[in-house]
């Protein structure tokens, strides 16, 4: 059983050693990521809005939607633990 | 139970440095438009520097800063700030959270927008330290921690 957990591990590490090589550089302009509305948010989030750090205008703006579920996804875990965890006084 | 650290060096050093540790991270979350930062990050600290409190200072003392329902309350405000912020430009007949619709009177679209920005962060930042706050308590209660031994 052992074995076979050891086995399992080295193969699904050497799998993913092996296509880490075919990731495509970090950075680079031509990867898929880069390709699609990241250049637009790049040289359109000065103009569009007052604020020099792009990273607040993508997060609060453009990805606005996101952010919203991610501070919703905060509450409610907050909530989670509050009814599982908290014992009455 | 988390006990209170007994040490005059600790509660002091953490003492002084409370409202500095705060007033930075309102610094992070309201200048999260134009620098480095935001709400999450500036939540982040908000809650540590309250934690710190809950570590150090006497529950009644450290109650004070926020009381015990109150982390979860602030937890919802905050979510709610962010609800209700986005929700005003449909009144304008604009998308949700699109704050550049929103008709305030000389100022610009763009800097609408990055108001709406801030608005977004200080609930974010309200949202992210209420809920840590919130966990801590739930795991450590602050009115219930046993004293150190010896006092």
């Amino acid at each position: 059983m052992r074995f076979w957990a050891a086995s399992v591990v080295v193969a699904v590490t050497v799998l993913l050693l092996l296509a880490g090589g075919s990731l495509p550089p970090l950075r680079a302009v031509d990867s898929p990521i880069s390709r699609t509305v990241e250049a637009y948010y790049v040289e359109n989030a000065i103009r569009d809005m007052d604020t020099p750090n792009i990273v607040s205008a993508i997060l609060a703006d453009y990805r606005g939607y996101d952010t919203f579920g991610e501070t919703t996804v905060v509450f409610a875990a907050g909530l989670a633990c509050f009814l599982l965890l908290r014992r009455p006084l | 139970m988390i006990s209170r650290f007994d040490s005059v060096v600790v509660r002091t050093a953490a003492k002084i440095l409370v409202p500095f540790i705060q007033v930075f991270a309102l610094y992070v979350v309201f200048h999260g438009a134009k620098s480095p930062g935001g709400g999450f990050q500036g939540g982040a600290m908000l809650a540590a520097s309250i934690i710190l409190t809950r570590f150090t200072a006497a529950p009644e003392i450290s109650l004070r800063y926020l009381p015990d329902l109150w982390a979860l309350r602030l937890g919802g405000v905050g979510v709610l700030i962010y609800a209700v912020v986005g929700l005003l430009p449909l009144l304008w007949g604009a998308p949700f959270l699109d704050y550049g619709a929103l008709p305030i009177p000389g100022v610009h679209a763009n800097e609408v927008r990055a108001l709406g920005i801030e608005a977004v962060e200080v609930g974010v930042a309200l949202a992210v330290a209420g809920i840590m706050v919130s966990i801590f308590d739930d795991l450590a209660p602050a009115g219930r921690r046993e004293r150190p031994s010896g006092r």
